[in-house]
């Protein structure tokens, strides 16, 4: 269908006219010029196109754009705020949580959301968290120890 | 097609050797500084047959004292964007962070025949090592002549050069090099590991912060201004040829349609808007030319009906006596099924023709591979074709062939715009290349038929559509044959239905997972420990070295631990590097499911670069090893793929990661061995192994899916 659909694109005020049935990967990426999700199975099986929607993790090759009118969308591109990075890709740097990278974007992402629902994560919970994010170089120990220092450090320390 | 014939190598120790093609490497550095070193010809010296010898090939040093590292290596996630730049720092004396990774560019990068096989710190590392080295030595004889002292007072330190005791007398290599043309050689040896500042030491990924902001791109990131997205019509079937195409049903505006000849695509501003409109392409396609009858499960009766003669691998003694003396005989078959490759990142490609130029921007392994193919289908010098590789995401082997780069080639020629083809996970479950299907025989002997004085009397090893690599053993037997059939992975013609090749390790997952399976059914026949059966084989340090570090670490006592519960053990060596690994599994009996507890990985790779980055390949190899052992498998009915997507192609998930610990027997001395490949070779033995110490059932097909086990487990 021909629309307008309005959101907050990573803190930006967005529009973009057109079919709105299209998935959000493409506006994002094709539209909108943005690189940080990226496209692996089209079927929402891998998690690398993972962006957040009001703070939620969300498959963008599945979501139909109209599905985020008026609300919040969050890319990798708009996690670091002001040059900072989040303590999640501040951990992955520091645990060398990634190999060739294809999928971090979306693995931070879902850990993020995870994180959000549940803010001390037991390493069960972690994985059960990330099992729908395909990882094929192998990083999942280090990104699961990425994640419980990034637990940490949102909390507090300690 | 332009040369391919690395594609039927088996990467086991190839030198970098290839005729390079004309480069205007000076003319196109731009920019900085360039230091000449050398007056002669330099252009005609990367026209040779080897990597040039001429060090500025691999380094320029800029006026803001930044030093770009050149190679023709990519970076896939294996780590030599790290581990590189610490060779040439460390040579160089230069600051680790004032290195600048320039990967694969082939109008900057010396020439390479590509990033596979474990040869990037074996094979260009002791080149880049020199490089570095002579330029350091170079620039002390400049700061003599600058400073006013003999070299033998000075030292370097951190991109300066100082007067020895006198930290204020001192000029930057940047100050040195600044506006001098300078053709000058030196002799200079490499540093040894006591001399390291930066190399043998862990160092954490230098493109991390790139890659946790979406900052780093990747082929399908670039978008030239114009750019159009193609979208490829697919037969539904391998060798089912197109006999016919209606493209009347496309009304979406601003699409195209383009054929030529077999290739027909759809192209929009929009990926998405151009596959939907490539549904509407009415294409009729013959059957199949492949029997249906031909499935993954018949596959290697056919394989072995028609394998070619087999060729000695290695031999030694007299098998037939052997065997005449053996008190016991054991005669095994094992089989692996066709694995895909299926990294995150799905091939993909973007093609620029301007003028008589054209640059491609591709993930691939083998970019000096892709220029030749690009300038060859489009009849253009190959000096005309500049490949620039972003970062790759994952390659495992499939990403040395090129497929989709020539399609976008073709593409932007008929379009006579920049276009993209990034193929789709059905794409890539159809048209990239496979890790063949494989069988491996074995027949081996014991001397007595019990008891810890029993030795391996004989040892007679075929394999088939695997190559030779990994196949020899490396125990202690007298009469031994190892012999390769089938022609590698390629296979002869009528071989594999569908295109088959190098997949992380190239037949040494299926040589190893055989060889390990029937040294443990011998060990356990006579009743001793599989680890006290090995090391009475064994007379190589290294390996027992290994196996010894891992069975410490390991806390090894006995195979079986209870009901349900056992370890195990495997060997093996790739790319020069040895390996020991320990697994502890859980077995359902009900459901046939397979928990691996934790898995212990001891390897010897001689000097390492960057202790950090084996240990992340290490525990990589582990990850990605469990799928090929326990569900990785394509199936297929005559030409066509069953599986196209993750739904039913199951990849290492968080829930299957057992806990991973991994040890480097170091060897600083020893020259630099491989570290991408060697630790997934022992992944299907080593479950295997710890399948039957848990249960009694021996399973010699990979992958050991639910359903083998539990029929292995009704058999025990």
């Amino acid at each position: 269908m021909e629309e307008i659909v309005r959101f907050t694109l990573n803190g930006k005020p967005t529009a973009v006219i057109g079919d709105s049935d299209r998935m959000l990967l493409w506006v994002l990426r094709s539209d909108l010029g943005l690189t940080g999700p990226k496209y692996g199975c089209g079927v929402e099986l891998c998690g690398a196109c993972t962006v957040l929607v009001d703070d939620e993790a969300v498959r963008s090759c599945g979501l139909p754009v109209k599905e985020v009118q008026g609300k919040s969308v969050t890319t990798i591109e708009g996690l670091a705020q002001n040059g900072k990075l989040h303590p999640l890709q501040k951990a992955f740097v520091e645990h060398d949580a990634l190999q060739c990278g294809y999928c971090t974007p979306g693995m931070i992402l879902s850990a993020y959301s995870l994180l959000r629902r549940t803010p001390r994560p037991t390493e069960a919970q972690i994985r059960e968290g990330l099992e729908g994010n395909l990882c094929r170089c192998g990083a999942h120990q280090r990104i699961i120890a990425a994640v419980q220092a990034a637990a940490v450090e949102m909390a507090g320390g300690a | 097609m332009a040369d391919q014939s690395f594609l039927d190598r088996d990467f086991t120790d190839d030198q970098l050797g290839l005729p390079m093609t004309r480069r205007e490497v000076l003319a196109l550095l731009g920019g900085g500084i360039v230091i000449l070193f050398v007056g002669g010809d330099v252009l005609a010296q990367r026209r040779g047959q080897q990597l040039p010898t001429d060090f500025n090939a691999f380094l320029r040093i800029a006026e803001d004292g930044t030093v770009s590292c050149y190679t023709g290596k990519i970076e896939m996630g294996q780590g030599v964007v790290t581990s590189l730049a610490q060779m040439l720092a460390d040579e160089l004396d230069a600051p680790l962070d004032s290195v600048h990774m320039v990967m694969g560019d082939t109008d900057l990068c010396p020439w390479d025949m590509g990033t596979f096989g474990s040869m990037s710190t074996r094979f260009f590392g002791p080149a880049l090592r020199a490089a570095g080295a002579e330029a350091r030595a170079v620039l002390l004889e400049l700061a003599a002549e600058r400073l006013g002292k003999p070299a033998e007072q000075l030292v370097t330190e951190g991109g300066f050069v100082f007067v020895q005791g006198s930290p204020n007398a001192r000029v930057s290599y940047a100050d040195l090099t600044k506006g001098q043309k300078i053709a000058r050689h030196a002799k200079a040896p490499l540093k040894t590991p006591e001399a390291f500042k930066v190399m043998n030491r862990p160092t954490t990924r230098r493109d991390a912060h790139a890659k946790v902001t979406g900052e780093a791109k990747f082929a399908g990131d670039v978008r030239p201004a114009g750019m159009l997205y193609a979208k490829i019509l697919r037969p539904p079937a391998h060798r089912a040829a197109l006999k016919s195409v209606d493209a009347s049903g496309v009304n979406t505006p601003g699409v195209r349609v383009v054929r030529d000849g077999d290739l027909v695509a759809v192209l929009h501003e929009h990926p998405d808007v151009a596959e939907e409109a490539l549904a509407k392409v009415k294409a009729e396609f013959a059957p199949s030319t492949l029997s249906a009858d031909l499935t993954d499960t018949s596959i290697f009766d056919h394989l072995l009906k028609v394998a070619q003669e087999g060729e000695d691998v290695s031999r030694g003694g007299d098998v037939k006596g052997g065997e005449a003396n053996a008190a016991t005989v054991f005669d095994h078959t094992y089989l692996n099924s066709y694995v895909a490759h299926a990294p995150i990142e799905p091939h993909t490609a973007a093609v620029q023709i301007e003028g008589d130029k054209v640059t491609v921007w591709a993930s691939t392994q083998t970019p000096f591979g892709a220029k030749n193919e690009v300038a060859e289908t489009l009849g253009v010098p190959p000096a005309n074709v500049r490949v620039v590789p972003p970062f790759v995401g994952g390659g495992f082997g499939g990403k040395s062939r090129n497929l989709q780069v020539v399609e976008a080639a073709r593409l932007a020629k008929l379009t006579g715009r920049p276009v993209q083809v990034g193929w789709t996970r059905e794409e890539e479950f159809f048209d990239d290349s496979f890790r063949p299907a494989a069988i491996v025989r074995i027949r081996s002997g014991l001397t007595k038929e019990e008891g810890t004085e029993a030795r391996i009397a004989f040892w007679d090893y075929h394999v088939y559509y695997a190559g030779s690599r990994g196949a020899e053993h490396f125990y202690d037997i007298p009469d031994h044959a190892t012999v390769g059939h089938g022609g590698g992975w390629g296979g002869g013609p009528e071989s594999h239905p569908f295109a088959t090749g190098a997949w992380r390790a190239p037949g040494n997952n299926t040589n190893t997972f055989a060889r390990e399976s029937q040294i443990n059914i011998m060990a356990v026949k006579v009743g001793v420990d599989p680890v006290e059966f090995r090391l009475k084989h064994l007379k190589d340090e290294k390996m027992r070295g290994v196996l010894t570090a891992a069975a410490k670490q390991f806390g090894w006592t006995r195979a079986k631990l209870g009901d349900g519960r056992g370890c195990g053990v495997a060997l093996g060596i790739d790319a020069g590097t040895y390996v020991a690994t320990m697994a502890e599994v859980e077995v359902d009996k009900g459901t046939g499911v397979v928990q691996v507890k934790r898995v212990v990985a001891a390897q010897n790779m001689g000097l390492v670069i960057n202790p950090e980055g084996a240990k992340i390949q290490m525990e990589g190899c582990v990850t990605m090893g469990l799928g090929y052992a326990l569900t990785e498998e394509i199936h297929f009915k005559g030409g066509e793929i069953l599986d196209r997507n993750f739904g039913t192609y199951h990849l290492p998930r968080f829930s299957w990661v057992p806990k991973i610990e991994t040890i480097l027997v170091e060897d600083k001395h020893e020259a630099p061995q491989g570290g991408g490949e060697p630790a997934i070779i022992t992944m299907g033995a080593v479950i295997a192994n710890a399948i039957y110490a848990a249960t009694g059932a021996r399973l010699l097909q990979l992958p050991m899916t639910q359903a083998r086990v539990t029929a292995a487990l009704k058999k025990a």
